[in-house]
């Protein structure tokens, strides 16, 4: 954590149609924001199963976003519903066994919001650079993996 | 055995600029599976697919991995020119390292690392994807169009033209709808029932067309191409095959006094009615709120004097189902009534202009059966309190549109061109007579509009005051109408003989409910909520479902007109095509791990989840499960992620695919 190099990975779940349209509008408006992160597009936010979370830790991401459409907004009318609600009860499970929760972020994103797509990103990536490097998550992943 | 082609583009300097393009492919063809990979200046243009093709063909390519633009933008071209080449088209993904990367990154170090990973996840991605087809729907070419108003008629008539059967659903006893109240229509002073009658007719004979007055749509199934409706045909109590419309039954009701819808309750009607002499159909109903059998098992009279028995006192609802692959709504409008407060507690009512306590404030529909010469007064402008002919009439404008304390901020649009006319036509009838016109600001785009509102100010001497109006009350018989002149910031006091309101347009108060059962959205007020508002005016967000009218916002006729049509050339273009063409990307159901839980069900929001019993050969029940319908199933994967058994998957977008795609990280 004291290292000053340290530059975190970051991977967000989005919708296809809010979200990662939101994303190509701050791209399209050339704002610019950090290089950290990753996407991976899904049709809607209710297609995130926990277990990609998961995933992503393992596979060395220092910090997860999920974002979608608004409230009310959702192109399939309620995933972006469920998306949170799994998010929320995901988040609570993490903090239960001892895991950092403050690691996984939501947010919406709507199709018109580019800018709001730079704060939520650079927000993101300064919060987990400041956190380091996510060694826990790999630690007890490795003591769990080693116990059986 | 994956052979995969990686393509990087430079979109110009698009990309090139701060993505280090040759870089990316010399460190990507390092990738397993990667046989391939190129970049080039314009991997859109045709050499950039003609690359693509003879890459395809020259490397024996059976995965394709496009790092350009975002998939919004080229994933259709790129997947075309995969499928010129003989490959599957899902199988090419792409990379988005222009939107997502060059654009949004200034330093090229970066802007490259993060390239290369995009094209490391998308191709450990392209791995898992398998060759899909489009689903093809059979499409039903039969549409439903809801509301036989001016609009409901137009869209009827136009699809029925083209050669397509249309079933019309009018909830009165006839169609017309609020064109048909109408005395004269702005800005020609067409009247309104010479132009609008012979359309009522030409539905009625319309070989292609079936109409069910007094009928409501009772729910909705299915999907675009493929609806089932069905329609409640409440009980008129005439038998409509045998009654020729004589009108015997109407004369002969002892019941003389129940208020007139048609006329807005300037006028009575019997028990057994017609709406008005030129409804379609001319078959009476029975109003079985005031009739006397009804209410007291005596009278009868209706089916004593009908020749040809067709009062029938038992007849119930009937249930009809149709088949329907396009549906148009045109359910119209109502008019703010301004003495009550409305359902929507915000709406605090114009208790203060005494609608509804003076018989001679009334509002714009009350004064066009007015003025019209088939309405209670046969045309003459005679007040409703003592039938003397108004000396003085004031009209107020804007009541309850543009007032978000009172009423509702959105402006109801054909107030100001209907005052005008309502203005003109009194000065036409009563040639002493005085008019005023409260105004808050003239709104008249349209073509002739700004003209006819000079007309009436120039040529008919309309007064226009410009301003609002605080109170209305009676004193020694007259109408005292307070209120103030903005441009002269004068009080203004007036002894009206009359007072006309242009009260606020209004969803239908039922529009919400028919909305949940159509599963389409609306507004704040109840309006109908098109897809998009520039470029897709009368589509709703359902598939297979149009707006036409007054039910999507407040719409004059030649608008109403005008939506009908372009719905009625949506349908049509729906009726065009053999089977609707969708994209493969829809759930499906692993049934030998299904344990019928049916979470998926739960979670859908298309009701796309069936339920399906598996059988052995013999028929006995082996076990129930999950079964997706491809039609109504619109891919968004929510079943995918609840389904705790892992066992229905997204297609196009399966758990190996996100997997492997978070792995390469």
């Amino acid at each position: 954590m004291g290292d000053n190099n340290f530059e975190p990975k970051i991977v967000a779940f989005v919708c296809n149609w809010c979200t990662y349209t939101g994303a190509d509008l701050a791209g399209t408006s050339r704002m610019k924001y950090q290089s950290n992160v990753r996407m991976i597009r899904l049709p809607c936010t209710g297609r995130i199963d926990p277990m990609f979370i998961v995933k992503a830790f393992e596979s060395g991401a220092d910090g997860v976003l999920v974002s979608g459409c608004h409230p009310g907004d959702c192109h399939y009318t309620a995933g972006n519903f469920h998306a949170r609600r799994r998010w929320i009860l995901f988040r609570q499970l993490l903090k239960f066994i001892g895991i950092d929760e403050s690691r996984l972020f939501f947010s919406w994103v709507s199709a018109s919001e580019g800018k709001k797509w730079v704060d939520v990103i650079n927000e993101v990536t300064d919060t987990v650079r400041k956190a380091g490097p996510f060694s826990d998550y790999h630690r007890i992943n490795k003591e769990y993996t080693l116990n059986g | 055995m994956m052979r995969i082609g990686v393509f990087v583009c430079h979109c110009g300097e698009n990309i090139g600029k701060t993505v280090d393009c040759p870089t990316v492919a010399k460190e990507v063809i390092k990738l397993p599976n990667v046989v391939y990979a190129i970049d080039y200046k314009y991997m859109c243009s045709d050499p950039g697919q003609n690359l693509i093709k003879q890459a395809i063909a020259e490397h024996k390519l059976n995965a394709v991995v496009v790092a350009s633009c975002s998939p919004h933008m080229h994933e259709k071209t790129f997947r075309k020119a995969v499928s010129a080449a003989g490959l599957n088209p899902y199988m090419c993904e792409i990379a988005n390292i222009r939107e997502q990367c060059s654009w949004v990154h200034d330093n090229v170090e970066e802007a490259t690392k993060k390239a290369i990973d995009l094209i490391r996840m998308t191709v450990e991605r392209v791995k898992f994807n398998f060759p899909l087809s489009e689903i093809k729907v059979p499409i039903t070419k039969k549409a439903l169009v809801i509301g036989g108003g001016i609009a409901g008629i137009q869209a009827a008539l136009d699809i029925a033209g083209a050669g397509y059967k249309v079933i019309l659903v009018e909830k009165e006893p006839s169609i017309g709808g609020h064109m048909s109240q109408l005395s004269e229509t702005f800005p020609t002073l067409d009247c309104s029932q010479c132009i609008l009658t012979p359309r009522m007719v030409e539905v009625y004979q319309h070989p292609n067309i079936k109409l069910y007055t007094y009928s409501e749509v009772e729910s909705v199934d299915g999907f675009i191409g493929n609806f089932k409706v069905t329609i409640r045909k409440k009980a008129r109590y005439v038998k409509e095959d045998l009654c020729t419309g004589c009108g015997l039954c109407t004369q002969k009701c002892p019941i003389k006094r129940a208020p007139s819808e048609f006329d807005e309750g300037l006028s009575n009607r019997p028990a057994i009615y017609v709406p008005f002499p030129q409804a379609v159909p001319n078959i009476p109903v029975i109003d079985r709120t005031v009739c006397t059998y009804f209410k007291t098992g005596k009278c009868q009279m209706c089916k004593k004097v009908c020749g040809r028995d067709a009062i029938d006192f038992e007849q119930k609802d009937t249930l009809i189902t149709e088949d329907v692959g396009a549906i148009i709504v045109a359910t119209g409008y109502k008019l703010y009534k301004i003495d009550k407060k409305g359902p929507d507690s915000a709406v605090k009512g114009y208790g203060e202009y005494g609608y509804g306590k003076y018989k001679d404030v009334i509002d714009g529909l009350q004064f066009e059966r007015l003025a019209s010469a088939s309405g209670p007064t046969a045309g003459e402008i005679l007040r409703p309190s003592d039938r003397k002919q108004p000396k003085k009439v004031v009209f107020i404008q804007c009541v309850g549109s543009r007032d978000p304390s009172k009423g509702f901020e959105y402006c109801s649009k054909i107030c100001c061109m209907y005052t005008a006319k309502h203005a003109m036509l009194y000065k036409h009838k009563v040639h002493d007579g005085e008019a005023y016109v409260f105004y808050m600001d003239i709104r008249a785009g349209g073509k002739g509009y700004e003209e006819f509102v000079r007309r009436a100010i120039e040529e008919d001497h309309v007064k226009y005051i410009r301003g609002r109006v605080s109170k209305v009350y009676e004193k020694k018989g007259k109408l005292i109408v307070k209120g103030e002149d903005t441009l002269a910031g004068v009080p203004v006091e007036i002894e009206a003989d009359m007072v006309v309101l242009a009260t606020a347009i209004v969803a239908q108060p039922e529009a919400a409910k028919l909305a949940q059962t159509l599963g389409i959205p609306y507004d704040k007020y109840g309006f109908y909520a098109e897809v998009h508002p520039k470029l897709r005016p009368v589509e709703s967000s359902s598939g297979g479902i149009f707006l036409a009218g007054a039910c999507q916002a407040p719409r004059d006729i030649p608008e109403s007109v005008a939506m009908a049509s372009a719905a009625a050339s949506k349908a049509l273009i729906l009726f065009g095509n053999e089977n609707l063409e969708r994209e493969p990307i829809v759930a499906k159901v692993n049934e030998s791990t299904c344990v019928g839980c049916f979470y998926c069900k739960k979670v859908c929001a298309y009701n796309a989840i069936e339920i399906k019993e598996l059988k052995d050969k013999k028929g006995n029940l082996i076990k129930v499960v999950a079964s997706v319908n491809t039609g109504l199933c619109q891919g968004c994967g929510t079943c995918n992620a609840t389904c705790p058994s892992k066992s229905i998957e997204l297609i196009g977008f399966n758990d190996e695919q996100i997997f492997y795609q978070i792995k390469a990280l």
